[in-house]
């Protein structure tokens, strides 16, 4: 079973990791036992220093058989962007851990850098000697208590010498769409975080011009840890197909909310306390499930992807039976509307019309034509943007009009089974309105 | 190798000129953002490709190859 705890503030609170052997490894592996960071001293103490492999591309069989996949939610597998990065050409590659969770749903990058700093760390150093580069930064958002936490860690590391490659802190603005990967990499070129047209990716030409490689942060730390213990090892949590621990971001039907340490493969009644009218799974990107299907489900992608849903950064969220679906996803669109960077037209056009829609049929008596409309507007939009902002959107748009069938129906009739009006998805308190805030 | 026509949706102004040029092929949606087929671009119809590619005014029709 697992425990969850109110999310940590950073600097009190508790964390509380799931404390379950799934017949596997030992939880929690990322996260501290207890809910205070984790210092130096302390991590050498249990982990050692970081075992370097005196030469690139050693490390890279492990991660292999290990079957680690980024945690940042497109679950690509990790030992494929190193092998692609050591592989490669021309000057030595940057490599850059990406700690920027622009979705407010979501603390489990957060929470890591406070808790386990010198994992993802441990990481980063590693993950830059495995694809020979000593160009090093941390892309996380502002945020000076984090940066402060951070600042100290990587210079107490280069005093006591455990660091091959310098680690650069890089700001991101407050932005869904900061931490995706090509405007991670303008942001950190010392543009502005938007996203840019691919090719050329990241890979192949990012920070600076020079090939980089960027990995979440909660897959550095995993990384940092198989290079301790072994694929094995690794392999001794989740499922053959997903292996290895997880962090996921839980919002329960009564507003409490938790970072855990989790496996894939744990069933989704065991992490949420249900019943639930329905979860959101993956976050804004994301999908909603019906309850009672949900209910039934482990969270993992085998079990996920053939119902359109996706494991994603590990969010889930059930909404309790008091709330409208179609008024909490009618914010949340209109937030991602907000969200977008304005750059594609097919986006900057669609997605204020679908908000605009959805929030129609959130309310009574919509026109039939708002129904069509955002049906239409999701199919238009989806593949169309520089990122996935647009497809992300219309995925949940998408799932919203199919879990939330019935009750379009109530509002056609002129009333909503919903008895609260209070907000229930999380979103940034402030959205910045300011098209200027992106640097 | 096979061509396919993609659009810079960064660079994309909406001018429509491409839908003009190469009705047989691009349409444009409700905004005038141009709608592109998925799949490559026939033999025939490759020299008018290229003629909406180097006549897009904000340069960001382009043929790739086929994926």
């Amino acid at each position: 079973m697992t425990h969850h705890a109110t999310l940590p503030r950073p600097g009190r609170g508790q964390w509380a990791a799931g404390d379950a052997d799934g017949g596997g490894g030992v939880l929690p592996r990322l996260m501290p036992a207890r809910a205070v960071p984790v210092e130096l001293d302390e991590h050498l103490g249990r982990f050692g220093a970081p075992p370097y492999r005196g030469a690139p591309r050693r490390l890279i069989g492990d991660v292999e058989a290990a079957g680690l996949t980024g945690r940042g939610g497109a679950a690509f597998p990790t030992h494929r962007k190193l092998a692609a990065m050591a592989a490669g050409r021309g000057p030595a590659p940057v490599v850059i851990g990406n700690g920027a969770e622009g979705e407010p749903a979501s603390s489990k990058d957060k929470s890591l850098l406070w808790f386990s700093p010198h994992l993802v760390l441990d990481g980063l150093q590693l993950a830059a000697e495995a694809v020979g580069s000593v160009t090093v930064a941390l892309y996380i958002h502002r945020n000076p208590r984090l940066h402060a936490r951070l600042a100290a860690a990587i210079t107490e590391r280069a005093t006591a010498g455990l660091d091959a490659a310098g680690v650069e802190l890089i700001e991101a603005p407050h932005r869904f769409l900061a931490g995706e990967e090509s405007a991670l990499a303008s942001r950190a070129s010392g543009g502005p975080a938007l996203p840019r047209f691919k090719p050329p990716r990241a890979s192949q030409r990012g920070v600076a011009g020079r090939r980089t490689l960027v990995q979440n942060v909660e897959t550095l730390a995993h990384l940092a840890l198989i290079a301790r213990y072994g694929p094995g090892w690794f392999r001794s949590a989740g499922t053959a197909d997903e292996p290895g621990s997880m962090l996921a971001t839980l919002h329960q039907a009564d507003g409490r909310t938790g970072v855990v340490e989790t496996m894939p493969g744990t069933p989704i009644a065991d992490l949420l306390r249900l019943p639930a009218q329905a979860v959101l799974v993956g976050g804004y990107h994301g999908t909603w499930l019906p309850g009672a299907q949900a209910e039934r489900l482990p969270l993992a992608n085998a079990a996920l992807r053939p119902l359109g849903a996706a494991v994603g950064a590990g969010v889930l969220a059930a909404l309790p039976g008091d709330r409208c679906g179609l008024a909490e996803t009618a914010r949340v669109v209109r937030y991602l509307a907000l969200e977008s960077a304005g750059q594609c037209g097919p986006c900057f056009n669609g997605l204020p019309r679908m908000a605009g829609a959805l929030a129609e049929l959130a309310g009574p008596r919509p026109s039939p034509q708002a129904y069509a409309d955002l049906q239409r507007w999701s199919g238009l939009v989806a593949g169309r943007g520089a990122c996935h902002h647009p497809d992300g959107t219309a995925r949940l748009v998408g799932s919203t009009l199919r879990v939330f069938a019935a009750e379009i129906d109530h509002h056609a009739h002129g009333h909503c089974t919903g008895t609260s009006g209070r907000p229930f998805l999380p979103l940034r308190a402030d959205p910045p309105l300011d098209d200027a805030d992106w640097t | 190798m096979s061509k396919q026509l993609r659009v810079n949706p960064i660079g994309c102004a909406g001018h429509g000129l491409c839908a003009e040029l190469l009705p047989e092929l691009i349409t444009l949606d409700e905004w005038g953002y141009p709608l592109l087929p998925a799949g490559p671009v026939p033999r025939g119809l490759e020299r008018q490709a290229r003629r909406a590619v180097t006549d897009c005014p904000a340069l960001a029709l382009v043929l790739a190859d086929a994926s």
